[in-house]
């Protein structure tokens, strides 16, 4: 009989990584869950205050607006990148020099920190100074990010798909180079007119980086904060104040700590509840298209 | 249907050059009757691929042309040679089920819903995929995904040629019979031009009526596989014909004689004298040399090693630094390791720079 040895000695050897995902993880977010349900009036004192904050929250016409602000933003992010990223790496070459001059060049805008990105397009948009805001004023075309709330959300999606619709062409590019010569040459057999081809054979190949060009894109932008922030500040008025934005103005500009805290819970269960339905339905898409037979 | 001819083709996939080692493909000349069973054998490497894809139009070649009927359909796009090509590895679409898949190239082609459709069955009945017409052709073995891609081949009715690049070198041996013998019953009922490519040299020999052996980019030898078998064109396909190949040793040649190792052999047949520079080697296909007792007339020879493969025996022999392989029926009494090898002279070949020579009956 082999004697089974108990050694309950080897928890300490986990015990670094409990530790290190304590202090990251667990112990910061458990201090944003204790805030959302107690008050304080300052010098440390907390008081308990139940559901209230939540309740506000739900209740709360800011919030419903900056949500709302967030979904519209992120619709149009993911509308435009995920077609415009998906087309250009279909146009680029295969192989030759010009791979290695699109791979840097599109790698380009994802190599600068996003405040960066934030302050070129500041400047870019200005009608003063900017090439992009003086060109369109001698247009006589009435541009003003400052003041213009349509103004404002063109220049940050412009911003957006500038610094972030290569992500989407790499991922898709991947995808797309993964794909085996024979397939186009079965297809070339079949008499597949290019439509087709993407439709049958590119498209479905590339789901699996869709997916997570999809999510990213979807988590990046639903958690935007730095670009928007130094460009307009969330201004003009409230027009371009996305959660993160609101959620900061909330926590350290007036330093409601409690309504911050339900916030940002409230904040992280909808993306992680958008993310769980975008996984879901993705990954589901290709069978549910097969079960309707011939 | 057409019969398809290849004129002076060549290819290089660097483009073209004046380095004949730049060619994948050398000059070659080849003309595939209309019906015919055609096996296109040879090594890995040796542009049977290259020259498949030619013929189908994924490749343009860089010299020479391609006919369909006296047409030239060099720089014909694929899509409209009519021709069919299986490749080796199975190629489906994934979001398609098998019924979709195998009436994608009839859909493509604009028929109706009621000419696909029975023959769609049909070709699934034929190819055991009739159960799972509408399963997802993704969710499918490798095995099945293969016989799609093989029916997505079949299935047009009046294609110019079926071109096959190894197309069951991921199916079981079991049923890799079994297809092969459904493509012959297959040709032999539709007449098909069907061009099949494999290093296989028993599928190309049970698939064909006449083998194209191929070498290093070229074509060195189109027959049957008797032809292939007792007279083979070049020292190379005895070497790869056959199991084991041909038996090939340098000798000396006089008139009707032959020394080997200083040992004379008299042939049936006289040859021309030779020059000095050339090469010359003598083939014999094992099956035709036999072992004597020691004291009997033949080439004196070391048994080195008896290999007992169940229908026969193969004997390892060597003369000096001269080895043969030896098929016998039985051990037929042989003891020690001397014997005497005996050469069936009939089916001698002469060699000269790895190319046959014909002798003349004196």
């Amino acid at each position: 009989m082999i004697q089974k040895q108990i050694n309950q000695k080897a928890w300490f050897m986990v015990l670094p990584v409990f530790l290190l995902v304590a202090f990251s993880a667990v112990i910061p977010l458990m201090t944003v869950v204790n805030y959302s349900f107690q008050d304080t009036f300052g010098s440390n004192k907390f008081f308990w205050v139940g559901m209230d904050w939540f309740r506000d929250l739900m209740h709360s016409e800011r919030f419903h607006d900056a949500f709302l602000r967030q979904i519209a933003f992120s619709s149009i992010i993911l509308a435009i990148e995920i077609p415009l990223g998906i087309a250009i790496a279909l146009a680029m070459p295969k192989k030759g020099w010009g791979v290695p001059v699109c791979l840097i060049s599109m790698s380009l805008p994802l190599l600068i920190p996003w405040n960066v990105v934030g302050t070129i397009w500041q400047i870019f948009g200005r009608v003063d100074i900017g090439l992009l805001g003086h060109t369109l004023a001698s247009l006589g075309i009435d541009y003003n990010y400052t003041q213009d709330p349509i103004a404002a959300w063109l220049t940050i999606i412009a911003m957006d798909v500038w610094h972030w619709t290569s992500l989407v062409v790499l991922l898709s590019y991947a995808g797309l180079c993964s794909i085996p010569d024979a397939y186009y040459q079965a297809a070339k057999i079949d008499g597949a007119s290019r439509i087709s081809v993407f439709r049958y054979i590119q498209l479905p190949k590339m789901q699996g980086v869709l997916l997570i060009a999809v999510l990213l894109r979807f988590m990046d932008s639903f958690m935007i904060y730095t670009e928007p922030f130094v460009i307009t500040g969330g201004g003009p008025g409230n027009s371009t104040t996305f959660m993160s934005i609101d959620l900061v103005k909330m926590a350290i500009g007036q330093f409601d700590l409690g309504p911050a805290a339900a916030m940002s819970l409230v904040y992280f269960l909808i993306i992680l509840l958008l993310s769980w339905v975008f996984y879901t339905v993705m990954s589901n898409v290709g069978e549910e298209s097969s079960k309707g037979g011939a | 249907m057409a019969h398809i001819t290849l004129k002076d083709i060549a290819h290089s996939y660097t483009g073209a050059s004046d380095n004949p080692d730049d060619y994948a493909l050398k000059k070659l000349n080849l003309t595939w009757r209309d019906g015919g069973a055609y096996a296109l054998l040879g090594p890995s490497g040796c542009g049977k691929t290259t020259l498949l894809n030619i013929i189908s139009g994924l490749l343009t070649p860089t010299k020479g042309q391609v006919l369909f009927n006296d047409e030239d359909v060099t720089r014909l796009p694929t899509e409209q040679r009519n021709i069919a090509q299986i490749f080796q590895f199975p190629v489906i679409y994934d979001t398609m089920t098998v019924f979709q898949n195998l009436a994608f190239p009839l859909k493509n082609r604009g028929r109706t819903q009621v000419e696909i459709e029975p023959r769609v069955i049909e070709l699934a009945k034929m190819l055991g995929l009739e159960n799972d017409l509408y399963t997802k052709a993704q969710h499918l073995t490798a095995d099945a995904k293969q016989k799609i891609s093989l029916g997505r081949g079949l299935i047009r009715q009046s294609v110019n040629a079926i071109l096959f690049d190894e197309p069951l070198t991921v199916i079981d041996p079991q049923l890799k019979w079994e297809l092969r013998s459904q493509l012959k019953y297959l040709h032999k009922q539709f007449g098909f031009t069907m061009i099949y490519v494999t290093h296989d040299q028993t599928e190309a020999l049970t698939f064909a009526d006449e083998v194209i052996v191929m070498y290093e980019g070229e074509i060195v030898q189109v027959g049957t596989p008797e032809a292939l078998f007792e007279r083979p064109e070049h020292t190379f396909v005895g070497y790869f014909i056959g199991s084991p190949g041909m038996n090939i040793t340098p000798c000396e040649l006089k008139g009707d004689r032959i020394f080997i190792e200083g040992h004379e052999i008299t042939l049936e047949t006289h040859y021309k004298e030779q020059l000095a520079s050339a090469k010359i080697e003598v083939g014999i296909r094992p099956e035709y040399l036999s072992l004597a007792q020691p004291q009997d007339k033949g080439l004196p020879v070391n048994i080195i090693k008896i290999d007992d493969i169940g229908r026969h025996k193969i004997a390892r022999v060597a003369l000096n630094d001269s080895v043969f392989h030896v098929v016998m029926p039985e051990m037929s009494g042989m003891t020690g390791d001397k014997a005497s090898l005996v050469f069936d002279t009939a089916h001698t070949n002469i060699y000269v720079n790895d190319h046959l020579i014909a002798g003349e009956k004196p």
